[in-house]
């Protein structure tokens, strides 16, 4: 028998998709050349490869683009700097001490000694079985994302009469893109009384094309033993418990899923990480950096991101982190939790360990209307600003500078962020 | 009489609540609650000749599909006509992102440019 091929290297990232390219050329641009990026797919580019809708990277490049040619702009840089890559590659373990384990047809199982670890996952759409719905499993039931990797990279139209529960962007989007290629999109039915999608959204997919927006409606039970023949729709109340009374049948061949996206941390659980229950992701400081240390987490897999651009940006602060890490420059020296208060759901990071200039990410817990968003240390005021419209569909960012960080005059405690 | 018309702005993720007031001819008098300039060319479009960024793929002579999309938005009353050709239409070499696929599609004046890489082998 022989034994398993091992290899070493300075950063193992495990994602080639926006979250890891951008994470592999940030710390590349910060000196550090021994970088593999592990991907499962047969591409870089992640989840970008079947968004070809465009509204990719007016914050990052300044233009509009389509997610294949916002991944694009990233691969060429990985190709340019010569990063290396592997593809059709499954990592089936991180440990922490930073090996990693994967596999591939070529090299069949194997190991790598890393100094440090980027998570890059990504994250799963909620499945059928996620949902409580009535019924038997008639074929014609796709989440969202499904549907688009059908239509987009296999060139197939699943069905003609389209049903879509839950108002995800990946719904909405899908609702226009199914329509275009001539199928009949009935309708979408949101559970909550407001949308989980960005407005332009609402207005460029659904209002476009007639296509009616429900919310407090879901879907009660599907029907159809081998495909599906129709869903049954019912109003909900402030519960969320469905309205007998307002039970209606619509005749159907398709189901879309959009209700929501989970991050992907079965690495992140195998390394001995804990994850925060608000976010489906690790607990982390400002630099991406996990519980362990030189273990950082970034992306979808961390916390679920509206926009890539904000995942590209994100994964960049981690990965000239990653490098000054492994080159030894990364000293704690302070220690704030972040926490959020009245009207906020969580934050990212969860923790600040050194005086920089950083991002704070968050999102609301419902729509709030003419608030003032607070970000306090005891009774010292750190930043606010007047919000007039606040909703969970949309991330929130306050930045935060080294010198008021410093202006605190402590080097622990709590920060706190909250609607006032 | 003036009137007045709500429109969600569409040109990037914020998503601004814009009011439009429109004259006697549906001209636009004036437009608020945009955050930046692009939301008032918006705003004039969508009240005048509304336009959109058509997205699809085109089927390969491999049996494979690769993405496009109009090199500028195109007039909304006129998507339906750039799908049927972007529908008809087959590739038969390789692409690189930003190549022409189809010129002029639908007499819009605008071309469909590939949005990805494709090799297409052939014989």
């Amino acid at each position: 028998m022989s034994e398993i091929k091992s290899f070493k290297y300075d950063l193992v990232i495990v994602g080639g998709g926006p979250a890891g390219m951008a994470c592999a050329v940030s710390a590349y641009e910060a000196g550090l050349r021994s970088i593999l990026i592990i991907e499962r797919d047969a591409a870089l580019g992640g989840i970008l490869r079947q968004c070809i809708h465009n509204g990719f990277g007016l914050h990052t490049f300044g233009e509009e683009l389509t997610g294949p040619e916002y991944a694009y702009r990233y691969e060429r840089k990985v190709k340019e700097y010569g990063i290396e890559y592997m593809l059709n590659t499954m990592v089936t373990a991180v440990g922490a001490d930073k090996t990693v384990t994967a596999r591939n047809e070529e090299l069949g199982i194997f190991r790598i000694e890393a100094k440090a670890v980027a998570l890059a996952m990504g994250c799963r759409e909620r499945p059928l079985g996620a949902l409580g719905i009535c019924g038997r499993r008639p074929s014609g039931i796709f989440t969202a994302g499904t549907a688009q990797k059908y239509v987009n990279m296999m060139g197939y139209l699943p069905g003609r009469e389209v049903v879509i529960l839950g108002s995800g962007d990946i719904g909405l989007i899908m609702a226009r893109r199914m329509t275009l290629e001539g199928a009949t999109v009935k309708g979408v039915f949101e559970l909550m009384p407001y949308s989980s999608g960005l407005a332009r959204n609402i207005e460029q997919c659904l209002n476009d094309f007639g296509i009616p927006l429900k919310t407090s409606h879901t879907v009660v039970e599907v029907h159809g033993e081998d495909r599906l023949t129709g869903v049954t729709v019912a109003e909900v109340d402030e519960n969320r418990v469905p309205i007998d009374s307002t039970r209606e049948l619509i005749p159907c061949d398709t189901l879309l899923l959009s209700c929501g996206l989970i991050p992907e941390n079965e690495l992140t659980l195998g390394a001995g990480l804990t994850l925060d229950r608000r976010t489906g992701g690790a607990s982390v400081d400002m630099n991406r950096q996990t519980e362990i240390e030189g273990i950082f987490s970034l992306g979808n897999v961390l916390h679920v991101h509206d926009l890539v651009d904000y995942v590209s940006d994100e994964a960049a602060v981690a990965g000239a982190a990653a490098a000054r890490y492994i080159m030894g420059a990364v000293a704690q020296s302070v220690a704030f939790d972040v926490t959020a208060s009245f009207g906020v759901r969580y934050t990212v990071p969860q923790r600040i360990t050194e005086l920089c200039d950083l991002t704070l990410y968050f999102r609301v817990g419902a729509v709030y209307e003419n608030k003032t968003l607070t970000v306090r240390f005891g009774d010292k005021l750190i930043y606010s600003r007047k919000c007039a419209r606040l909703l969970p569909a949309e991330m929130q960012t306050v930045r935060l500078t080294r010198d008021k960080l410093a202006a605190l005059g402590a080097t622990s405690g709590e920060i706190k962020v909250g609607l006032e | 009489m003036e009137r007045n018309r709500e429109l969600t702005c569409i040109v990037c993720p914020r998503g601004c609540a814009l009011r439009v007031t429109l004259g006697d001819m549906g001209e636009v008098l004036s437009v608020s609650g945009n955050a930046c300039k692009r939301g008032e060319v918006y705003a004039t479009d969508e009240c005048t000749n509304p336009m959109r960024t058509v997205t699809s793929t085109v089927l390969c002579t491999d049996g494979e599909v690769t993405p496009v999309r109009t090199e500028r938005a195109v007039p909304k009353a006129l998507m339906n006509g750039v799908m049927k050709e972007i529908n008809s239409t087959v590739l038969n070499k390789s692409v690189t992102v930003g190549d022409v696929i189809i010129e002029n599609v639908a007499g819009t004046g605008v071309n469909v440019i590939a949005t990805a890489c494709k090799e297409i082998f052939t014989k």
